[in-house]
């Protein structure tokens, strides 16, 4: 077998990446939606330290700064769910339709 | 230090991460989904730390794993009706979800064929014993601002976060 | 072969560092065997501990002086029925002990009982340590859920909402000790965990007692959060049986509640060496620089023997003591062996060769053998925190102490 080089590493963060889309797009619970933004996240977070291995650490710190902004992220996107179901006793996307005409 | 059997191990973490990562989106039940996430995680932290980066593999068991995923669990446990897993589990447009996704996945796959050179697989050797020093030398160093922006943001969202999930502000 | 075995006795470097497989996984399997035996004496010791600490004697029909209860304990837990709630998550249910046993035993890869007695160092080592145990509040979590009933669920929620709490106060703590390593010639600090130890080796302090009162508060911060960590008294509001029926692990029975047992007592031995390694100089001995010298050094590596005959000594007082009655026989036989097991241990440990070896394994185990005294201790004295009194100690105590301390510290190495 090849020895592991980059491009492998970018091919895992590529499926993961394409796995949180379809996650995001065709799931109704909510909270799976924000489980699979969290795969998209890391799958971008798996890149960039794949590059810093070539490049240089800047890789790592802007991973790092991902991953703070995706709990930060994680942290609101749960608050708007628990107000929201507060209110409509659901955690189904598709009922979040109160503005629609 | 010789790195032992990395082909070995690339293999296994990577396929036990991508399964895991297709259990998230395909399970029925949130907290299954959200055990399986925990695993996704757990071996991407492995992968870190294949790639010589320590640090980011202990930053990311700490917070994500370890912070976030609770969180996560806390949340599935306040808002988890039975009702929800008997339901209907993808939306009306998956055809078109799944097709812009493999429109994604074929962009990637076009990508990484034309530009192989792109991708060099030099290494730049880094001393294995110092990690946590170089990033922190980086971070408090050119980052600095960032670094601190980070912390404003985060305050910020601890206290929206707070604010929203309050019954009665 | 032979040599193999004595040239890796000669190295200087953790079998993780050399790379060597072998050797690290058998440092792997020691690590099971110590902690097996450390968890059952734990088990004896908390019983009569506790016991005596409320005049009463405790276990004292199974062996001579209850010495077999634990084995008795781990025979009757095996051989318990295994019993699920019907509509529990068999899934989760499952996976809950596991995960929590499994994160209570990663811990001690990088637990240092010696500058070379480990088995792998890590450069994150700290790190790694905080880590893989908050993944601890992810098995009690899945487990009060799996249990599908109400005082598993909120004893779950409640004890995985203290844990979290007190992760923040131990990091702080953490922070302000790695601090001090960093007090050096170059300027640069080190979380690996023999690193820290060789720091304090290097600065002939132990952090606990450096920048006075600075590195106490530390530990004491850090003392506090570990016991809330583990969830023992006095903040052991969720497991406790006459508040919540045994919180999050009421639903579970048998060999499955005895890995919650397992992992609880391996936690703790956990975090109590997090605690010595960082402040209370890991395994070098008492009184480095106070009492240095040939004599002295002599006279502290005498004690891991003397220690071994006190307690034979103190094990042949008991078999004195014993009614002289047939039916006491066999426990008077059992206890004089056990006197004699342990005075030959005794004698092997003051014999020169083996003296000089043991030297650090044995400080490391002594100073973390108080350290569950300590928590013994806590148990028998201090009644339980409310729920929301823990949560006030947590956030509004120890955090902004945990600042204040992290604050003062960096200060005080910039400046002193």
């Amino acid at each position: 077998m090849a020895p592991i080089g980059t491009l492998h590493y970018l091919v895992v963060a590529a499926a993961l990446f394409v796995l949180g889309v379809i996650g995001v797009l065709t799931r109704r619970n909510v909270v799976i939606v924000l489980m699979s933004i969290e795969l998209i996240l890391n799958a971008v977070n798996l890149n960039l330290v794949a590059f810093s291995r070539i490049w240089g650490l800047h890789g790592q710190i802007f991973a790092i700064f991902v991953i703070t902004d995706a709990a930060a992220e994680a942290a609101v996107g749960l608050g708007i769910l628990i107000a929201f179901f507060r209110n409509k006793e659901t955690v189904n996307v598709d009922e979040v339709d109160l503005l629609k005409w | 230090m010789q790195p032992v059997a990395t082909t070995f191990f690339f293999y296994f973490l990577a396929g036990l991460t991508v399964l895991s990562g297709v259990l998230v989106i395909t399970r029925k039940n949130p907290v299954h989904s959200a055990l399986a996430l925990i695993v996704a995680l757990l071996g991407q932290a492995a992968l870190y730390l294949m790639l010589y980066a320590p640090f980011v593999a202990g930053v990311q068991i700490i917070l994500y794993a370890g912070g976030i995923m609770v969180l996560f669990l806390f949340v599935i446990m306040l808002v988890n009706i039975e009702r929800s897993q008997r339901e209907e589990q993808f939306n009306k447009q998956w055809i078109e979800g799944i097709a812009a996704a493999i429109t994604l996945g074929a962009l990637f796959v076009l990508v990484f064929a034309k530009s192989k050179s792109l991708f060099p697989d030099r290494a730049i050797p880094m001393p294995e014993g110092s990690n946590t020093q170089q990033v922190a030398v980086l971070l408090y160093g050119n980052y600095m601002f960032a670094f601190e922006i980070a912390s404003l943001l985060l305050l910020v969202a601890i206290i929206g976060a707070v604010v929203m999930a309050k019954k009665r502000i | 072969m032979l040599d193999y075995i004595t040239s890796y006795l000669k190295s200087d470097t953790t079998p993780g560092q050399a790379g060597n497989l072998l050797w690290a996984l058998i440092y792997i399997l020691l690590i099971f065997l110590g902690l097996s035996v450390a968890v059952i004496a734990m088990n004896w010791l908390e019983r009569k501990i506790l016991a005596h600490m409320q005049v009463r004697l405790g276990p004292m029909r199974v062996g001579p002086h209850g010495l077999l209860q634990p084995i008795a304990d781990a025979l009757k837990l095996l051989i318990k029925e295994d019993i699920m709630p019907a509509a529990a998550d068999p899934w989760v249910f499952w996976m809950a002990p596991i995960l929590v046993v499994i994160t209570a035993f990663t811990v001690f890869i990088v637990v240092p009982f010696g500058p070379t007695h480990a088995v792998t160092d890590m450069n994150i080592g700290v790190l790694f340590m905080l880590g893989v145990s908050s993944l601890s509040v992810l098995g009690i979590v899945m487990a009060g859920w799996a249990s599908n009933s109400h005082y598993p669920l909120m004893g779950a929620l409640r004890s995985s909402a203290q844990m979290v709490s007190y992760e923040i106060a131990m990091g702080l703590a953490v922070v302000s000790a790695v601090l001090m390593t960093s007090l050096n010639q170059t300027g640069t600090g080190t979380l690996s965990m023999i690193g820290i130890v060789q720091a304090q080796q290097a600065q002939h302090i132990w952090f606990v007692f450096k920048f006075f009162p600075l590195g106490l508060i530390a530990f004491g911060i850090f003392a506090i959060a570990m016991v809330a960590e583990t969830n023992r008294a006095p903040f052991d509001l969720p497991e406790a049986e006459s508040e919540l029926t045994a919180g999050f692990h009421t639903e579970y029975s048998g060999f499955r509640w005895s890995l919650f047992f397992l992992a609880e007592y391996s936690a703790m031995i956990a975090v109590s060496s997090i605690a010595v390694t960082l402040w209370l100089g890991g395994w070098m001995r008492p009184f480095p620089t106070w009492l240095s010298g040939e004599t002295w050094d002599l006279v502290f590596s005498l004690i891991p023997g003397l220690t071994f005959l006190l307690l034979a000594a103190i094990a042949f007082l008991g078999v004195i003591r014993m009614p002289k009655h047939p039916y006491f026989r066999v426990q008077t036989i059992g206890l004089a062996g056990f006197g004699a097991v342990l005075g030959l241990i005794g004698l092997i440990l003051l014999l020169p060769p083996v003296r000089d070896r043991i030297q650090d394994i044995f400080w490391f185990s002594a100073k973390v053998a108080l350290s569950m005294y300590m928590y013994i201790w806590y148990r028998g004295t201090f009644p339980r925190y409310r729920f929301d009194q823990l949560m006030r100690v947590g956030w509004k105590v120890l955090l902004p102490l945990g600042i204040g301390v992290l604050i003062l510290t960096a200060m005080a190495g910039v400046w002193l």
